[in-house]
This record gives C-alpha cells, structure tokens and sequence, in this order.
C-alpha cells in the first residue's frame, strides 16, 4: 500500500491538473479567444467601422465617463462606510453589514425596475417632483450613473473591510495619542495602509461600471447618440446583423475586463508579505 | 469606538445616499407588489409562462450550483495544492466572468457553442444554452471563497492522519472537508444567487424563448416594456426574496465561521 501511495497520488494529481485546464479553456479560454478572432477576420475593419461610427464613439465616452462617475462615488462611499463598520459600533450596525452585500445579488433587471419605481417621471415616487426641478433622471444619465453605482456599490468595501480588521487601531491610536488629528491620522496612518485593498475595489468597480447592461438598459431608454452605452450597443450591433461591428465593440470591452484583472492579479501578491 | 460627532455625521451622510441609492428603491419593488394585494401578487406570479420561467431559472440555478460545487472545490484544490507552468493565466481565468461585461459574455459564449461552433456544437436557443452560461458567470465564486481557507489549512493535521494509517479518501473526508465546508457553502450560496438574477449572458444565447429558455429576469424585463409595472414588481419580489434568503444564509455562516465581524 504504501509504496503505491506516491504514484497514484502522482497520477491523481496529473488527471485534476488536466480536468481543470480542459474545462477552463472550454468554458472560458477558447470562446474569448474566438472573440479576438472574429475581430480581426479582416483585419483592422471591423476595430475601425466602430472606431468611426460617431454613434459608436458617443457610446465609448458615455460609458467612460459614467463608469468614472460611479467609481469616484462608490470609492468615496465604500471607504467611509468600510470605517465606520469596521472602528464603531452602533446600532444595527450587523444589519447594514449584510444589506451592503445585497447589490452583489440583486437582478440587474430588479435594479432597474427598483430605480424607475422610484425616480420615473410619470408614477415613480420621487420622480415627477424631481423633474417639476428640472432634474430627468430615468431615460438620461443620471439615471445610468445611479444603476452603474447600484451594482457595483460593494466591491470597494468588501476589499477594505478585511485590510483595515487585520491591521487593526493600535498605530491609529498611538498616532491620536501624540497630537494627530483624525484627518492627519487618516492621511498618514490609515490610508497607506488600506491603499493596495482600495486599488483592488477600485478596479474591480471599474471593470464592474464599464460592463454593466441589464440595469443600464432599463433605465437608460437606450437612445442612440444620447443614453446608448457600449454594453447596448453590443446587443444592438449584433440584432441587426453587423457581427463584426458587434464583435469589435465585446472586444474593445473583454479587453478592458481582462486587463483589470491582470492589473489586480499582479498587484494582489505584493501585499502579502506585511 | 463609540461614535462621535464627525463619525456620527459621516454615519447620517452615508446612509442618506445608500437609502436612496438602494434601500428606497428596492422597498419600492416590494411596496408595488404588495400593492396588488395578495390575489394579485398570487396571479402575477402562477401566470403559466412566468412559473416556467421560474422553475426554469431556480432549477438550472440549484444544476450549476452542484456543478460548482464539485468543480469550483477541485479548482481550488489544484491552484492551492499544485505547481505548474501555465497555474498563472488559469488564476487570470477564473476571474475573467466576473469582469468580463455580461452582454460580451454571452457573445463569447456564442461564438464557440452557437451556429458557427468550431466543435460542431450549436445548443443556441436551447435550455442548454441557459446552463452554459450561468455556468460561464457563477464560475468565480466557489473557488474564490474555497482558495484561501484551504491555503491556510494546517497540512500537518492531514499527515498525522496518513501516518495514523488513514486512507487519502478517509483524509479528505473526515479532515479536509469539514474545514472547508462552510467556505464552499457560502460560494454555493453566492452562485445559486448569481444564477438566478442573470440577465445579460443570456440575451443572444437563450433566445428567450417563452417556456422554453425564458428566465425570469426576462419576464420582468418584458412586464417592464408593457409598462405593466405592478406585475414587474410581483414577480421582481420573488427574485428578491431569493437574494434576501441568500444573504441570510451567507450571514448565519460567516458568523459560525466568525470571519468578518
């Protein structure tokens, strides 16, 4: 028994190794290569047809600058909100902790629903005052900022929550303790430390807001050259047969997906050794 | 710390934006639903070719999820436990659904499993199609919640079991996997609910094909365009309900695990 121990332990290793790589380039590697290929059938014209359609560019910048939006906001909120879960205590304090994950598990389609019941122009709650002051906010851009933020709201803080349990309050304490303000001990205690967590939240928010569809759709109203982000106009390109044009927009957005992640995945290692 | 006036300011600030962003907003879905009384929350949710688009969406949910399951902890095992060229761009992989646009994801997905399948293997259109691709997006979870707990596991408690003449599948079975239960639970919850909210991956995949691959984000979505937003509501409830469920059980297993506060 025991000298057989090795080889089959040898042998079971070499079957999950294979296992594992098969069904990750079935599921993944292949189809988002294919993608790339597609694109460049002709070469650069379908990168180009897209790159040329003002329709097209109006969607790239819409989407930039909403997912720019929505990061700054879910940034500034996720870090803020990750302190005060972390270094206070109050009442329901435990609740909000579980509702800030509830985003991560909603349908994009229910957030969409969620933000036209309360800020539609017609029937929604909120709505129609907001727009008596001048203010449109389903079928505009208010309206894709605040589903873009929706769903990516908890990336941040379940990135810095964790940092800032593990290194605790001592050297935040001892920073007040010798004259530091709680703006100075944020600056020069707290921030450095939180800062590789908050890298990661941040972009992974970014890949999260660049992408996002379903929600966006609904409350979007999808109005070419004014509320079309490029997610629609993937959808919209390939409905109405142009696959290259189709093709290159998931491109340009897989690119930006997957080099996110590599960012993430070569900065994560560099935090370990604290 | 107790609060002070700053925090305590910050505390109003925040949650002021979170209420509106999110807590309003999702009361409303609930409020509209409950504003159709029972009967007709009840008629909403029973109309035939939205309880087949329920039964489709949890049912494929629960299949992917014991896929999950099965797979996610191997991956994990392998990315954990083994060393080999190549174990990089397979880390960079398993992240890749959880960036990658839905919408993209489908077409991806198309292009290797649709009409002009290099494999010869077109399940468009087909329930098939529903499975691939909330298998595709609920990748992620199982392994990135397994990954670090087996990292930390103590491998001298598995050796002193060897030693004490346990088999490796007796190993496995009464050490490795008790340990690791409660992290492949939770990424079987967040799975389960990722499944069942899917959208996007499915739009030129599943054909959205009424009692066939209708899923019920689909339904919502149409109730939605026929500005019928009390039945929207109704069948959105049923959809957060399942969230909620989830968030529950993730909470009660984090709190037996005692990992974040």
């Amino acid at each position: 028994m025991a000298s057989r121990r090795p080889r089959t332990r040898g042998r079971g290793r070499w079957v999950a190794r294979a296992v594992v790589t098969a069904y990750l380039v079935l599921l993944v590697a292949w189809p988002l290569w294919l993608v790339a290929q597609h694109t460049f059938d002709g070469g650069l014209e379908n990168l180009r047809g897209i790159l040329d359609d003002p329709d097209v560019a109006h969607a790239l910048r819409l989407t930039v600058g909403v997912a720019i939006v929505s990061v700054v906001l879910n940034t500034v909120f996720g870090v803020g909100i990750s302190l005060l879960i972390v270094r206070y205590r109050f009442p329901g304090r435990r609740l909000l902790n579980a509702l800030l994950d509830v985003p991560l598990s909603v349908s994009p389609i229910v957030v969409g629903l969620a933000l036209v019941l309360v800020y539609g122009g017609r029937s929604g709650w909120f709505g129609p005052g907001l727009e008596d002051a001048g203010l449109q906010v389903i079928f505009a851009t208010p309206g894709i900022v605040l589903a873009t933020t929706f769903v990516a709201l908890p990336l941040v803080i379940r990135e810095v929550v964790p940092v800032l349990e593990e290194i605790g309050t001592e050297q935040e304490q001892a920073a007040q303790s010798l004259g530091a303000t709680a703006g100075q001990t944020f600056r020069r205690i707290t921030l450095p430390a939180i800062k590789w967590g908050v890298t990661y939240g941040v972009v992974l928010s970014l890949a999260r807001s660049l992408g996002e569809f379903g929600a966006v759709k609904v409350v979007s109203g999808n109005v070419l050259g004014q509320t079309r982000t490029a997610t629609l106009v993937v959808e919209e390109k390939y409905l109405n047969f142009d696959q290259g044009g189709a093709y290159a927009t998931a491109f340009l957005l897989a690119l930006v997906a997957v080099a996110c992640i590599v960012v993430v995945s070569i900065i994560r290692p560099k935090e370990e050794p604290r | 710390m107790r609060l002070t006036r700053a925090s305590g300011l910050g505390l109003g600030v925040a949650m002021l934006w979170f209420s509106l962003l999110v807590l309003i907003p999702l009361a409303a879905v609930v409020a509209t639903a409950a504003a159709g009384g029972w009967d007709g929350f009840w008629q909403a949710v029973t109309n035939e070719q939205t309880a087949a688009a329920i039964r489709l969406t949890v049912g494929t949910a629960l299949l992917v999820t014991v896929v999950n399951v099965v797979m996610g902890t191997l991956i994990a095992w392998v990315l954990v436990r083994d060393r080999f060229p190549g174990q990089r761009a397979l880390e960079v992989l398993i992240d890749v659904p959880f960036a990658l646009p839905t919408i993209v994801a489908g077409l991806v997905l198309l292009s290797l499993y649709g009409p002009d399948s290099p494999l010869g293997v077109d399940i468009a259109n087909t329930r098939a199609a529903v499975f691939l691709a909330f298998l595709f997006v609920t990748l992620p979870f199982v392994v990135r919640t397994v990954q670090p707990v087996l990292a930390e596991l103590d491998r001298e408690v598995e050796e002193a079991a060897a030693s004490l003449g346990a088999s490796r599948l007796t190993t496995f079975r009464r050490i490795i996997l008790p340990a690791l239960a409660p992290a492949i639970a939770a990424g079987a919850a967040l799975s389960f609910a990722r499944g069942v909210s899917e959208y996007g991956s499915l739009v030129l995949l599943s054909g959205n094909l009424p009692r066939r691959t209708e899923v019920t984000s689909v339904r919502i979505l149409s109730s939605i365009e026929n500005d019928n937003l009390d039945n929207a509501a109704a069948v959105a409830t049923v959809l957060l309900a399942v969230s909620f469920a989830v968030i529950v059980a993730l909470d009660v297993i984090q709190r037996r695990v005692g990992r974040r506060g």
